[in-house]
């Protein structure tokens, strides 16, 4: 059976992979290359932390614990066989949330909502959050520790993925997809700016550019580009050793209601830079890159770690997280066109979430049984149906 | 007027108005940084490159090849 | 009388002539500039160090200044002194900057808006990347003068000047000068591409002012001091363990490869390396201009049309970043781009123009002459280092070359060190044969991120004259 697969980032490869290693023909078609967009100008975050239990976006948390625990096994797979290729650079470093005060209870409680669906989170009073992060503000009353929480070099990472299923018999096409070939209701292909591509499926992973691409081969998905800012600064010895994330939550409705509205991120990387970013904009921060946006985010980070303050920024990147207007990716059949599957809408959690994807997208393309319910995050649910 | 500061713990003399770097150099010094091991002093002297990096008065990350060297400045290797 | 108020970005020879057309054509003016002292790398100085036999064209620059004292003085014009530019929001033609010692903390935000901007950014030296050049010792042909002229000294006690391009000749010259001797003056252009670049249409050297009596200067110093001045030649080693001990010189083909055979060693504690000069476009693109295309590695610059006019509504340019041409092209494309700016209608500006297209006829022959040629990249061993800041070595780069990946080739980290590839981007992009983005710098200068963070309030008030 051939296999298109649109979209060389994380999600692309990863469905490439798992595709490939299930016996299908794979062709995997970017218009940039491997990891060009939004999969090179990420953290590379592989998160349980910042899931939330609530009801409306339970089943993604639910996702990224099934992706975490893939992660590891994925990651150890591909380095085994990597050879000269590039490596992961999977750390399970873990992740630190922090509370300040006045927002210790509502970290509390949304720690319990996840610990309830499985997630494991461990509160750390002051004494243990200066032994795991020394130079975190004494200011910060509260802490929840995250050991799951883990990091790839998403670049590197999405090239090994790609280079194991090549391994494995797949192709890449530099080539951008202009349209659909159809045999009635049922795509038979792909046309591009270097031919004509046949297939039995196509699986769009085109990131933010999935409703446009969707758009292109005859259907509709309702996922837009949410602009997201890393702050890069100067390379110095490590003084901070974990993920932490300052966590700002609305008001907590009910008890298992609380979700994370916007969160500082910083943290070391290997080449002795620190990165500092910002997760889970889905309220505020519209216009990330924008002066004032930036200069906030520089504030919480500072707030986080005060030595920051005197570091030196040296670049900013900006990468597009693709969302959908309910905040649950999409990963299923289009609704309309047959042989057409979906693998998009991961709103800053492309890199944890790939591997789980995969698993879902050879369930649906090849009819593999499902290694878990992909209900929430079909096509055709409510909350994607938009007023065309 | 000839400032003097210390770099490194050694007091070093300048001409009235050189920069760090230029008194360093002056002083016999062709280094006074590191990067992957290996020693590196001035290279582009116009603040392009950021070889010549020393912390003064404690602030990192600051340019030898551009900076004013004055009186009392305590002027220390970068810490990497 | 204009009521405009123009920006200008850079106080080397085409800022300050901007500034002074703008001026001229009754604009007021706001000057930023990074440096300690108005006047550039070309009029760097300071005022009790620097030998008057290094500077050229002194008047010229005495004449400038002055004027715009006096602009200030009379309230129109406002000149920011060791200004970093970080950010320029070209649609609202708003400048944000940090004013302080530089790299110091505690620096003054400042913002300032105005009806059109002036680019002056000019350029930085080119040294291509050879075995030893990160020795201690070795240091581009623009260190050389500027240690000599800002700071009165030399690195070395023999220094061997090695590149393309006129710009050595008063690097020779400015060593000597400040007491320490040059072991030769090496220009990898061979005699036919120089006479061609320079004998031809003689009749255009009539309009580079002073141009023959300068070559003459220079050619009586070398000879003054017997420094030898050989074509067709260039480094291909340097040596030493912890600093330059001496260098390896050969004969370079046309292509600058070098022949087999003419390889000898010479005496020397420093060498000075310069390649031509990479025009500063950061703050250019940041702003959206359009850009010459160019194969990866080759300097790109800003395209301006008759009048400096960018492709961005209200931004003009001049000087270095719209093409290699010197203290007197930039003088008269800075002229005409301050008056521009200023709202003078464009016919009475044709004296401005004929003199700004005089100057640049004679810089383009310096490209002809002395422009780069491919077989640099023979001079490099694999583990001869290309990016300085995060040590990678050209067979790092070689091996992420072949991937068939772009974010393969950023993986070796090459360009993301402290100096965010200002140093070896173009190398890298040369070797990789592909641009790599490095010159996309959302922020124009290094920050604190407490500064950064400052930039939520509103910004302090601005004085006239810092």
């Amino acid at each position: 059976m051939r296999v298109v697969v649109v979209g060389a980032g994380v999600i692309g490869a990863a469905c490439a992979l798992r595709l490939a290693q299930a016996g299908a023909e794979v062709v995997l078609v970017d218009r940039s290359g491997i990891a060009a967009e939004t999969s090179s100008r990420c953290e590379g975050n592989v998160l349980v932390s910042d899931k939330s239990a609530a009801t409306s976006v339970r089943a993604e948390a639910e996702l990224a614990i099934v992706a975490n625990a893939m992660w590891r096994e994925l990651a150890a797979e591909l380095d085994a066989e990597r050879g000269d290729g590039p490596a992961t650079e999977y750390e399970a470093k873990g992740g630190i949330v922090v509370a300040f005060p006045g927002g210790a209870d509502a970290l509390l409680r949304f720690a319990e909502g996840q610990r309830a669906i499985g997630i494991r989170a461990e509160p750390l009073d002051r004494a243990a959050l200066a032994a795991l992060e020394p130079d975190l503000s004494p200011a910060v009353e509260l802490g929840v520790h995250y050991p799951d929480d883990a990091q790839v070099q998403p670049s590197l990472a999405t090239q090994s993925m790609a280079a194991a299923a090549l391994r494995r018999g797949a192709t890449v096409v530099r080539a951008e997809v202009t349209g659909a070939r159809m045999r009635g209701d049922r795509i038979v292909g792909v046309d591009t700016t270097t031919g004509p591509i046949d297939a039995d499926a196509v699986v769009v992973c085109a990131g933010p550019w999935s409703g446009e691409v969707a758009g292109r081969l005859g259907t509709h998905v309702d996922i837009r580009p949410r602009r997201g800012t890393i702050l890069v600064t100067t390379p110095m010895r490590q003084r901070i050793h974990h993920k932490v994330y300052d966590a700002d939550y609305v008001g907590a409705v009910g008890s298992g209601d609380a979700a994370l509205q916007t969160s500082t991120v910083v943290e070391s990387t290997p080449a002795g830079t620190v990165l500092i970013g910002s997760s889970r904009e889905r309220v505020g921060f519209d216009e990330t890159g924008t002066l004032p946006a930036l200069a906030e985010i520089a504030a919480k980070a500072t707030r986080l770690f005060p030595f920051l303050a005197d570091v030196q920024l040296l670049r900013t990147y900006a990468g597009f997280r693709p969302f959908a207007p309910d905040h649950l990716p999409v990963i299923g059949p289009d609704a309309r066109v047959e042989g057409l599957f979906h693998a998009s809408g991961h709103e800053g959690a492309g890199i944890g979430l790939a591997p789980a994807t995969a698993a879902l997208i050879v369930h649906h393309v090849l009819g593999t049984d499902a290694p878990f319910d992909p209900a929430p995050f079909l096509h055709s649910r409510p909350g994607l149906q938009v007023a065309a | 007027m000839s400032p003097a500061f210390e770099f490194d713990g050694r007091e070093v003399e300048a001409r009235d108005g050189q920069t760090i770097a230029g008194a360093l150099i002056a002083s016999g010094r062709a280094s006074w940084r590191t990067a992957a091991g290996a020693e590196r002093g001035v290279f582009c002297g116009i603040g392009i490159c950021q070889d010549c990096i020393v912390t003064v008065n404690g602030a990192a990350g600051v340019r030898a090849c551009l900076r004013t060297a004055c009186e009392g400045d305590v002027v220390t290797p970068e810490e990497r | 009388m204009s009521d405009r108020h123009v920006i200008v970005l850079g106080a080397g020879p085409a800022g300050l002539a901007a500034a002074s057309g703008a001026l001229a054509e009754g604009a007021r003016v706001t000057l930023l500039d990074d440096g300690d002292r108005l006047g550039g790398q070309y009029w760097r100085h300071h005022e009790r160090l620097t030998d008057p036999r290094l500077q050229h064209g002194w008047a010229a620059f005495l004449a400038l200044r002055d004027a715009l004292a006096a602009a200030c003085e009379s309230g129109r014009a406002t000149v920011l002194q060791r200004a970093a530019v970080w950010r320029i929001d070209g649609e609202a033609r708003r400048v944000h900057a940090l004013v302080g010692t530089a790299d110091a903390p505690g620096r003054r935000r400042v913002e300032i808006a105005g009806d059109a901007i002036v680019l002056a950014t000019g350029a930085h030296d080119r040294a291509l990347p050879l075995p030893g050049w990160t020795l201690p010792g070795v240091i581009t042909a623009g260190a050389a003068q500027a240690l000599a002229k800002r700071d009165g000294v030399v690195v070395g006690r023999r220094t061997l000047v090695a590149g393309a391009g006129p710009f050595l000749l008063p690097v020779a010259q400015s060593l000597a000068i400040a007491g320490g001797e040059v072991a030769a003056v090496l220009e990898a252009s061979r005699m036919p591409a120089l006479a061609a670049g320079w004998l031809a249409r003689p009749w255009e050297l009539l309009g580079a002012a002073g141009k023959a009596g300068e070559l003459a200067e220079y050619a009586a110093s070398l000879a003054r001091h017997r420094t030898p001045y050989r074509t067709g030649h260039g480094v291909v080693r340097i040596l030493g363990d912890r600093r330059v001990e001496g260098a390896v010189i050969a004969r370079l083909d046309a292509q600058w490869r070098p022949m087999a055979g003419t390889e000898r060693e010479v005496a020397c504690d420093a060498v000075a390396l310069g390649h031509g000069f990479m025009p500063r476009i950061d703050a250019a693109l940041q702003v959206g201009c359009a850009v010459t295309d160019a194969a990866p590695g080759a300097p790109r610059f800003v395209v301006v049309d008759a009048m400096q006019r960018t492709s961005v509504d209200g931004v003009l340019a001049a000087g270095e970043i719209t093409g290699i041409g010197g203290a007197d092209a930039a003088l008269a494309e800075g002229d005409l781009a301050g008056r521009t700016a200023a709202g003078a209608a464009e016919a009475s500006l044709r004296r401005a123009v004929r003199r700004r297209d005089a100057t640049d006829a004679f810089a383009r022959r310096l490209e002809d002459a002395h422009g780069m040629r491919d077989g640099w990249r023979t001079w490099l061993e694999d583990d001869t280092l290309v990016c300085r800041c995060e040590s990678v070595d050209a067979g790092t780069i070689a091996r992420a070359a072949g991937s068939a990946s772009r974010a393969m080739r950023l993986a070796t980290r090459a360009g993301l060190g402290a100096c965010q590839g200002r140093t070896c981007g173009a190398a890298v992009e040369a070797l990789c044969g592909e641009r790599l983005g490095l010159d996309r710098r959302p922020l124009l200068a290094p920050m604190r991120l407490s500064e950064l963070a400052d930039a939520r309030d509103a910004p302090g008030d601005l004085p006239s004259h810092v």
